[in-house]
């Protein structure tokens, strides 16, 4: 029964870890590459879920198919956030400020998603979300294999993106040091802002996949952010290969320790976990000690 | 001009020390009450969070361990209600340092940015943790006794013990800035490597800086919990607390001793009004968004230091006027207006 409950465990982190791993990716590219920490990524996931309701219950389109428009839209979304408010940031507390502004964002998107859809739960439905296969005794859930080839192929495209591209090149030259990048020639204002365009963009099949798995209302967000923060900070902050790692972790060890001990403390061990790391190697798993002082 | 500044300070604390006796509407002397709650809270986090840079997100853990406290202790002490309660306010502080020097050790091993979000994880340990224990009370929370004295000046003992630690921050804040302590918080902010090399034990500084700003907000929050007379762990241990408190702080002028009290003032009072006034939660929601970025955008170093700058350009300017011996422009005069 253990042994089953353990593969259990094991396949719902790889499964949902992965979805996890997709929106930590782009908080992690974000903060990499501009210094910011988006406290709108929770709220950005629920908009996307709402968007994917929304085209869901108007105009019955299926959730995957509708990616197809709420992945664009979330991207402009993104690019408008990052020129209103985030782009006009600078000096010495940028970082510190951009916790605040963001915070303020999602407390404005907060405030408009509750007028619009209620502050009652939702959940996203489609023929596949209830169904599951079984191998062995270890049952399969559509919906979250689904999800989870979905955020292989979307964290494959942003790495192939990021290392095959000229633009990659780009991105990845402004993670490495801003200011040599720009020396080189490299625009890194336009860099900064379509990269946080592709973060919030990607929370739009996150959301999808988060929404059909579970009941969510706008205040989801902040289980969500505390979440998506706790994983970037273990994978190491900026480092994309670490928040991948930490992502498909912290929901193994979340569901052993419910499965093993009890369900109420599954999610308090992720915080735990992160203390634990922290006290051994400050920088996270795969970040670089002080790479970023002050 | 010293003792102008100083009569500005006599003139305001005439002013809160007069209120609840100006003011008898509960309605109002309630926000008074959450009012210099928050001018105490924010002060104190300012002293840490503004002087060493250290943005600290989870100080709902010293609000909510000190509203714990003040509950579990009048519970089990079988403490009849009361104004004997309020001895165990400073008990929350201690207990909130105790908490705090632990968690700073964790927590300030990394810089700045790494901070922000570990002291958002401890936050969220402490916030499942008042849920899922048993001697929490879980989401049912706790009722403390029922204190018994009448309606109508309910609120005002509780308004003058907040007053008190408003009182209390303030001081201490002036304190630390004046002092070597207070020198060396802001020179890690400036430039944490260099005071590394000039000899500043940097760990021990942020540690204490951190511990001791947990002792308000510790009391604070037991002050909160004998306020309200029962609490929950979703409201003691709230992420817009932790949030609002830096807010107020920015909004005023981080690092600045006027700063957090002013914005505590502005947002708490507002803020209050505004939830009594519409009830509908998601306009105060988008109310309160748009003012936060309009603030950040607009004024990023505060209210404080935003009209400090004016008032200096100003009298700049009208040195230059009366220099080139010169009719005041029109803007000049509208800025000595004011």
């Amino acid at each position: 029964m253990n042994s089953v409950a353990l593969l259990s465990a094991a396949k719902d982190g790889i499964l949902t870890g992965a979805v996890y791993a997709l929106m930590a990716t782009g908080l992690t590219l974000i903060f990499g590459v501009m210094d910011i920490i988006n406290l709108a990524q929770g709220i950005l996931v629920i908009l996307g879920a709402y968007l994917s309701y929304a085209l869901q219950v108007h105009w019955g389109i299926d959730l995957f198919v509708g990616l197809l428009i709420t992945i664009p839209l979330m991207f402009i979304v993104g690019v408008v956030i990052e020129r209103a408010f985030i782009g006009r940031l600078k000096g010495p507390e940028k970082t510190a400020m951009s916790i605040l502004v963001t915070y303020a964002v999602s407390l404005l998107i907060e405030g408009a998603l509750n007028m619009v859809f209620s502050v009652n739960d939702v959940q996203l439905h489609g023929w596949y979300v209830a169904k599951s296969f079984a191998i062995g005794q270890v049952h399969f859930g559509y919906i979250y294999v689904a999800g989870f080839i979905l955020a292989a192929v979307l964290l494959s495209s942003l790495y192939i993106m990021l290392y095959r591209t000229r633009f990659g090149v780009s991105v990845r030259a402004s993670l490495a040091d801003q200011t040599s990048a720009a020396l080189v020639g490299i625009d890194v204002r336009r860099v900064s802002t379509i990269t946080f365009g592709i973060g919030v963009a990607i929370t739009a099949a996150g959301g999808m996949v988060y929404g059909a798995t579970n009941s969510f209302n706008a205040s989801s967000s902040y289980d969500l952010i505390s979440r998506l923060l706790t994983i970037i900070v273990l994978g190491g902050m900026g480092s994309l290969g670490g928040a991948m790692l930490a992502g498909v972790g912290m929901v193994f060890i979340g569901d052993m320790v419910g499965v093993l001990w009890s369900p109420v403390w599954s999610s308090m061990s992720y915080f735990v976990v992160l203390v634990i790391v922290l006290l051994v190697r400050p920088q996270g798993l795969f970040g670089k000690l002080s790479a970023r002082v002050a | 001009m010293l003792s102008k500044k100083n009569l500005w300070w006599v003139l305001a604390a005439a002013v809160f020390a007069l209120f609840p006796l100006v003011v008898t509407n509960p309605l109002y002397t309630t926000i008074g009450v959450f009012t210099v709650i928050y001018m105490a809270c924010a002060t104190s986090w300012n002293m840490f969070s503004g002087y060493s840079g250290y943005i600290a997100l989870g100080s709902a853990v010293f609000y909510g361990s000190g509203a714990y406290t003040m509950a579990l202790l009048s519970i089990h002490l079988h403490m009849a209600a009361g104004s004997s309660q309020f001895w165990l306010v400073p008990v929350g502080g201690l207990v909130a340092m105790a908490f705090a020097a632990p968690i700073g050790w964790i927590a300030l091993r990394v810089r700045r940015h790494t901070f922000v979000v570990i002291t958002i994880a401890v936050f969220f340990i402490f916030q499942l943790a008042a849920i899922n224990f048993g001697f929490t009370g879980g989401t049912s929370g706790l009722n403390l006794p029922f204190i018994t004295w009448g309606f109508q000046n309910y609120n005002t003992p509780f308004y003058y013990v907040g007053l008190i630690l408003v009182v209390f921050a303030t001081l201490l804040s002036m304190a630390v800035r004046r002092s070597r302590f207070g020198l060396q918080l802001l020179a890690i902010r400036d430039d944490e490597d260099r005071a590394l090399g000039l000899g500043v034990k940097v760990s021990a500084v942020k540690i204490t800086g951190f511990t001791m700003s947990a002792f308000t907000v510790g009391m604070a929050g037991a002050l909160y919990a004998l306020f309200v007379g029962q609490i929950y762990p979703q409201f003691v241990f709230d992420p817009m607390f932790d949030v609002s408190i830096a807010l107020m702080t920015f909004l005023g002028g981080l690092g600045t001793l006027t700063g957090p009290l002013l914005g505590a003032l502005i947002l708490e009072a507002s803020q209050q009004y505004l939830t009594v006034t519409f009830s509908n939660g998601s306009l105060y929601l988008i109310l309160f968004g748009a003012l936060f970025l309009i603030v950040i955008i607009f004024m990023p170093q505060g209210i404080v230091v935003y009209l400090r700058d004016r008032v200096t350009k100003r009298v700049e300017r009208e040195r230059a006027a009366v220099a080139a011996n010169d009719i005041a422009s029109p803007d000049v005069a509208l800025g000595g207006a004011r």
